[in-house]
């Protein structure tokens, strides 16, 4: 039976959906990153999707327009990295306790509004596969990369535009020294507050469309808690890639392909519990994180509000 | 007098902060409709309205203190445990296990064994984490968020496989729950309501959790650590074990909770095939009441009945008024963001004060208070 996993298809299948289920992960880890680059650790992202989930869903329903649900997912979680910013940037309270408040805020708001608003489990018509001519038809490859829905193409697209502007751009210099020595690029006339507000809006608004990723492309439902965790993978997903957008695009693909190599063995029957299948990846990713997280430098000024002295 | 002033202005800064998030949530309320004192009132009712009320507060209170406490010892460490959750979860499994292996015990030695063996389970489970972060620099937040996500599969397992319930396991519906326990082995109750021993338990260790934590050089030393690693480090504390002893006492406080859920509540380890299922958030939840005990055992003890009222109450306002027990989730996650943010008034209340002090001494500053910077 455990041959069945090597046959083509199936490894095509495997790998062309773990592709797609890295695009939650990406969104969000890859706003993660701009956060914790200029020191915040923002452990809310849980929140900021499922409430980005809900947006995108709830208006996706009423207008019938997908890219209306993606602005409000957006445009919500972009909301949540304010608050965010303001208490930890002008209130600099402790980040990973007022990740935790952001969290459940957004898990208990999802779930009011969806109680509220929605009642029972709907379904919508999400963004279709779009098969780019040419690069789709290469055999097994075509299947795997090309032949997915748009927030995917652009969830890929993100990584590269993220390490351009981490490590080419102006803007990326700043949130770096903003996160590596926050005094430093005080005195040269960086504001800190304004970068790390900028990073962390930035953050909540990828999350939002992480969020909406889930629930217009990926599943088409909304349910509560329908995240279960995914927003915590994102954070850890990170350290795993050591800050680098490449390094995190590695774990996200790893972390997928693994779940994805799950759903099949359940798919296809193979006499491995289904609840030992489901916890491969998170071993996983605490044994990844035991072999890199030694070896890798974190910002400096993580979790470190900064003020200046008086 | 101005410091005595600030004392009380310091102990009352949680209070203030969680009648602003009733002031946003009454805000809510309105925007949904609903009448927001009707509600609040729904919520009094079901949380204190009556004896039986009040019990089911306490019932609810008692595994968010259990949490609360573990909590305390782990932040006074600076290691911050979200792994609740998967803690209570496996120390659940352990303390079923003992209950349903050994059926030939008397009742107090099995709900002893019992509860010993749920503290063991979660001092594993926060165990390995606190290892992993002393030993292997792995942040603690995201694999005790892992070592959750992995509890709750090792649940399901148990409950769906070998540890499922005969009746169950005859039924195609095949409920994931275990047996009950027997009747010697359930923790004695304040009938006619679901009031257990465990509320007592949880009331008597908070005490000792504060000894723990202010008489003993265990605690003296885990606070220490969490104050400052590096002169913690040249005072010759070895700070990687005093980690791991955070994590794992903070973890076997969290199993407790689950146990007393089994031996207290339930008499058999049940889930719906999520965490929720069999803690009832508990895990998150004790975090919410511990700081705002502002991380003091005793103070959590109010800090626990306040949430566990919140909780039960949220269900009488969801029959009373329509309100989905969901607003109560997302008003403790605005308390907590308060909460934090009010440390900021604190801070600067503190800072005007040395300014102060410095101004009106003309000694020079003691630079053995300054806190040092500690780098990573």
């Amino acid at each position: 039976m455990i041959s069945e996993l090597f046959t083509v298809t199936v490894l095509i299948g495997i790998l062309s959906s773990g592709v797609r289920l890295a695009t939650p992960y990406l969104y969000a880890a890859i706003g993660e990153t701009f956060g914790q680059r200029s020191g915040v650790l923002n452990l809310g992202v849980e929140g900021q999707m499922l409430l980005g989930a809900f947006a995108a869903f709830y208006v996706a329903m009423n207008t019938g327009n997908l890219w209306l649900g993606v602005l409000a997912a957006m445009f919500v979680g972009a909301l949540m990295g304010l608050a965010m910013a303001f208490v930890t940037v002008n209130l600099q309270a402790q980040q990973g306790i007022s990740g935790i408040g952001f969290y459940l805020f957004g898990l208990g708001m999802s779930d009011l509004l969806f109680q509220k608003l929605m009642g029972t489990v709907h379904t919508v018509e999400g963004f279709p596969k779009i098969a780019i001519p040419i690069l789709s038809k290469i055999p097994g490859l075509g299947e795997i990369l090309f032949d997915q829905n748009i927030l995917v193409y652009g969830a890929f697209l993100l990584v590269l535009l993220a390490g351009f502007v981490l490590n080419k751009t102006n803007l990326g210099l700043m949130i770096r020294s903003v996160g590596e020595n926050p005094d430093a690029a005080d005195s040269l006339g960086v504001s800190v507050a304004r970068v790390r507000y900028f990073t962390i809006i930035l953050g909540g608004t990828l999350s939002g469309v992480a969020g909406a990723s889930l629930s217009i492309a990926l599943l088409n439902v909304f349910q509560q808690n329908m995240t279960s965790g995914l927003g915590f993978i994102a954070v850890a997903l990170v350290y795993f890639g050591a800050w680098r957008p490449l390094g995190v695009l590695g774990g996200a693909l790893l972390f997928s392909l693994v779940n994805s190599l799950q759903l099949w063995i359940q798919v296809l029957g193979i006499p491995i519990p289904s609840e030992i299948a489901v916890m491969m990846p998170y071993v996983l990713t605490i044994l990844v994180l035991v072999v890199t997280v030694s070896r890798v430098r974190s910002p400096s000024a993580l979790t470190k509000p900064f003020g200046r002295e008086e | 007098m101005r410091t005595k002033l600030s004392a009380i202005f310091d102990a009352l800064l949680p209070v203030i902060a969680t009648l602003a998030a009733l002031i946003v949530g009454a805000v809510m309320l309105l925007l949904l409709k609903v009448n927001p004192i009707e509600a609040y009132a729904a919520l009094w009712d079901g949380a204190f309205g009556s004896a039986n009320a009040f019990a089911e507060t306490l019932v609810k209170a008692t595994p968010l203190l259990l949490v609360g406490l573990g909590i305390c010892i782990s932040f006074r460490g600076d290691v911050i445990n979200i792994g609740g959750e998967g803690q209570m979860i496996i120390g659940g499994i352990f303390a079923t296990w003992i209950g349903l292996a050994f059926t030939n015990l008397p009742g107090w030695l099995a709900i002893t064994l019992g509860l010993f063996a749920g503290f063991l389970g979660g001092a594993i489970w926060g165990g390995i984490p606190g290892y992993l972060k002393a030993y292997f620099n792995v942040n603690e937040i995201l694999s005790t968020v892992m070592m959750n996500a992995i509890a709750v599969q090792i649940m399901n397992f148990m409950l769906r496989g070998p540890m499922i319930d005969p009746v169950q396991a005859q039924k195609a519906s095949r409920i994931p729950q275990t047996a009950r326990l027997i009747e010697a082995y359930r923790l004695a109750r304040w009938a006619p309501t679901r009031l257990h021993l465990g509320a007592l338990i949880a009331v008597v260790l908070a005490i000792l959790v504060y000894i723990l934590l202010w008489r003993t050089t265990l605690g003296y030393r885990i606070r220490a650590v969490g104050l400052n690693p590096q002169a913690s480090r040249y005072a010759g504390i070895k700070v990687p074990r005093y980690v791991v002893m955070a994590l794992l006492l903070s973890g076997a406080f969290s199993g407790l909770a689950g146990a007393v859920q089994v031996y207290g509540v339930n008499f058999r380890m049940i889930t719906d095939g999520s965490a929720s299922g069999f803690t009832g958030n508990a895990g998150f939840n004790g975090i919410v009441a511990a700081l705002f005990g502002q991380l003091h055992p005793i103070w959590s003890i109010p800090a626990a009945i306040l949430f566990g009222a919140l909780l039960v109450g949220a269900n009488q306002m969801q029959r009373v008024v329509q309100v989905p027990s969901a607003l109560i989730t997302a008003l403790n996650g605005l308390v907590v963001v308060f909460v934090v943010s009010s440390e900021f008034l604190r801070r600067r209340r503190q800072r005007q004060r040395l300014a102060r002090a410095n101004l009106d001494d003309s000694s020079p500053p003691d630079n053995a208070s300054q806190p040092v910077e500690a780098s990573s």
